[in-house]
């Protein structure tokens, strides 16, 4: 079951393609990284899943449902660009944002409440949203995008100016509702965010669709057969048939194996050769490197 | 429908309750109180200031029949002029010296002044009225002409309604017509501030909220369009109750100014308010309102169709503000920041409200002319146009008829300004001009 399902969406503007062709699935439950060097189109199918501009054709399905018909209130999004009403009192603020996504009065003030003891804010009740610091604005926009429980959470670039203790506040969040069963697409182009917090992706540049996939299958598509060796790194033979060197240090080594070579086959020759080894490991490829390595090409 | 009135309340909400908002409705009605005080207390002490004149009159025709009621002190010296010249200043502002007038039957005469500092216009005019006003009275003496039989050769005639109002109800006198057009005008005039001053506010509001990117966080929520038209309700709200207490904090406060000083400008007699409308450019009414007596006054304007005019006032004010504002907000979604490119795309806007305006003018001269008529059906002029009609009971197919198109404008109006609205708040860091708006109407958003 898919909590989104982008199918063949278009958008042209003026002079360029913001979304060629796109299609994809974001699976129910799941924390969904969505990602792209700037201006590759990002933003531009945000905007048409959160229904504030149109596709120029193609479906989007929200749940099974034609993303026009279904509920607003399915679908929580936190702006890139953010701003906030900045003479407005910080609960004034969140009541009308919550009132606005449909729910009641008295819904409002109890999740309101809820929030504001969570994060240890009612203090702030009263206060002037200009009277914040960035920081705090982020957290006020961070409840008034997930306090109507959407099914959907969308978050462009989430932890943009936040320190690193309330980016661990958010991000305990943002696996709790996860836990709870929303679903989240986490739109961004810091790579070990996504590596950490992601489970699936999909990668677009210039508008298109350029890898899909789960983080950890992408990483085993992209490896490239390099090993790390804790070892006496001298005894390595310095020709061999089955691996080249890297690198290599005092202690350490990375090698490149040839295609078919088993990892066995490498130890057991290193061995042979008395090369004592403390640690072995496959280096896997960041997906930063993936990233640099797909948009460069 | 729920979302606009949200948008609506907190638009309401936020403004009213702005120090600066309690402030301007507040401090108007008490500064037009001041601006009143101020007025009635220069128009008790007299426009120009009162002089000591010493006059060397060798005419004698000055010295023996001086007059009554002026302003300034004159005394008389019989000391040579030479004398005169050196010593004036002494005790006196300013020196006249009249020669003999040789030949009576010449309508101009000549005097000399010595004056210290630079008399002003009225100072010299005033002595002068006072110098030919005593030469004339000589003059008719000399002449043997009665007083009263000269007086009777200056000559008025005056136009009265020969449908009296027993006879018909609707039969309208002079005094009404007066009435009318001082009430046309205001209420033309109050439209004209009405659309710039919120007009003014809605676009600034969109601007705010377009630099803020507070936009795209709110039209995740909600439509463009219902965020736009909530606005303008709201900000079109804001205007009706500060008007509203201005239409009841004016009248009070200028009824206590004149109350505590017993003078102010509170309209206690028609020769005020005669200035009042040769200010407004009409100098042809305020030569009328002179012969009218200020119960009658009141009661003329009590006797107005004010079951008609207000509630179509009302719907006016409400028309014509949501067309403007809706352009006005359309202009503010999109400009950004740049004050200097609004100024530009805001022209289109101001030149049909100050052409309304300037048309207004010509149509309470002659309320049920051509130029009224089109005028008050024209949606872009007619919120102007029309209310300042009201007064003169324009024929009511002509007031349905131009609500109707008003109301069909604001449909109109309000789906133009959203097309360019949904496009213009989304839009930064571009530079648009008339023709890029244009184009915005037909674009998928």
């Amino acid at each position: 079951m898919n909590v989104l399902s982008i199918q063949n969406i278009n958008k042209q503007y003026k002079n360029h393609k913001a979304v060629d062709n796109m299609s994809f699935d974001v699976p129910k439950g799941s924390i969904f990284g969505l990602l792209g060097p700037n201006g590759a189109g990002k933003t531009s199918l945000i905007r048409i899943i959160t229904r504030i501009t149109g596709a120029d054709s193609g479906n989007i399905l929200l749940n099974g449902i034609n993303i026009n018909q279904a509920e607003i209130r399915e679908v929580g999004y936190m702006p890139e660009e953010r701003g906030l009403y900045k003479k407005m009192k910080v609960y004034e603020h969140l009541l009308y944002l919550a009132q606005l996504k449909g729910l009641s009065k008295k819904e409002s003030k109890s999740v309101i409440n809820h929030w504001f003891e969570k994060f240890d804010i009612g203090h702030w009740h009263s206060k002037k949203i200009e009277e914040l610091s960035k920081g705090m604005q982020q957290k006020i926009q961070f409840i008034a995008t997930v306090m109507h429980k959407p099914s959907l959470i969308i978050l462009d670039e989430p932890f943009t100016g936040l320190d690193p203790l309330n980016t661990n506040l958010i991000k305990e969040e943002i696996y709790r509702m996860n836990r709870e069963g929303a679903s989240i697409i986490f739109s961004t182009h810091r790579m070990e965010q996504v590596e950490e917090i992601c489970k699936d992706i999909v990668l677009i540049n210039a508008g298109s669709k350029v890898l899909e996939g789960k983080v950890a299958d992408i990483k085993q598509q992209f490896k490239s057969h390099t090993f790390s060796i804790d070892c006496n790194a001298a005894n390595i033979p310095k020709v061999c048939s089955s691996f080249k060197i890297v690198s290599s240090s005092e202690d350490n080594a990375i090698i490149q194996i040839e295609e078919g070579i088993t990892p066995n086959q490498i130890l057991a020759e290193l061995m042979e050769n008395n090369v004592q080894i403390a640690g072995f490991e496959e280096r896997l490829p960041s997906l930063n490197d993936i990233f640099i390595n797909i948009v460069e090409s | 429908m729920n979302k606009i009135w949200l948008i609506l309340s907190r638009e309401f909400v936020t403004r009213v309750r702005k120090p600066s908002f309690i402030l301007a409705t507040l401090l108007t009605p008490i500064g037009i109180g001041l601006i009143a005080l101020l007025a009635g207390y220069f128009a008790s002490k007299g426009a120009a200031s009162a002089k000591s004149i010493i006059v060397k009159d060798e005419s004698g025709i000055f010295k023996s029949n001086p007059p009554e009621n002026s302003s300034h002190t004159y005394v008389f010296s019989n000391d040579s002029i030479e004398t005169l010249k050196e010593s004036y200043k002494e005790e006196n502002d300013i020196l006249v010296f009249i020669e003999p007038i040789s030949d009576l039957t010449k309508k101009r005469h000549q005097a000399l002044f010595y004056s210290e500092e630079k008399l002003s216009i009225s100072t010299i005019g005033s002595i002068e009225k006072s110098i030919a006003e005593s030469v004339k009275n000589y003059k008719i003496e000399q002449s043997n002409i009665d007083k009263t039989v000269y007086e009777s050769f200056n000559t008025k005639f005056s136009l009265e309604n020969g449908v009296s109002l027993e006879d018909d109800p609707k039969a309208s006198g002079k005094l009404s017509v007066i009435i009318g057009t001082i009430l046309g005008a205001l209420m033309g005039f109050l439209m004209y501030m009405v659309i710039f001053i919120y007009g003014g506010m809605v676009m600034r509001s969109v601007m705010e909220e377009k630099i803020n990117r507070i936009v795209e966080l709110m039209i995740s929520s909600v439509k463009p369009f219902q965020l736009m038209m909530g606005k303008i309700l709201g900000v079109g709200a804001v205007g009706l109750l500060q008007l509203g207490i201005w239409i009841v904090l004016v009248p009070v406060i200028l009824f206590t100014v004149q109350m505590v000083t017993g003078a102010g400008m509170g309209i206690e007699n028609s020769s005020q308010l005669q200035e009042i409308t040769s200010q407004m450019n009409s100098p042809e009414v305020a030569d009328q309102l002179e012969n009218f007596k200020i119960a009658e006054i009141i009661k003329e304007f009590r006797s107005q169709n004010w079951v008609l005019i207000i509630p179509v006032f009302i719907l006016f004010f409400f028309g014509g503000f949501f067309i403007y504002a809706s352009l006005f907000a359309a202009i503010g979604s999109a400009i950004g920041d740049d004050m200097g490119e609004s100024q530009q795309l805001m022209l289109p806007i101001m030149i049909p409200v100050i052409l309304a305006f300037i048309m207004m003018q010509g149509v309470i001269q002659n309320p049920n002319g051509g130029m009224a008529v089109f005028g008050s059906l024209f949606p872009l002029f007619s919120p102007i146009i029309m209310p300042a009609r009201l007064a003169f009971d324009p024929p009511l197919w002509q007031v349905g008829l131009s609500l109707v198109i008003l109301i069909a404008s604001c449909i109109f109006f309000a789906w133009f300004a959203g097309r360019i609205y949904r496009i213009g708040i989304l839009l930064y860091g571009k530079k648009v001009n008339l023709r890029e708006l244009g184009k915005w109407l037909f674009y998928k958003p």
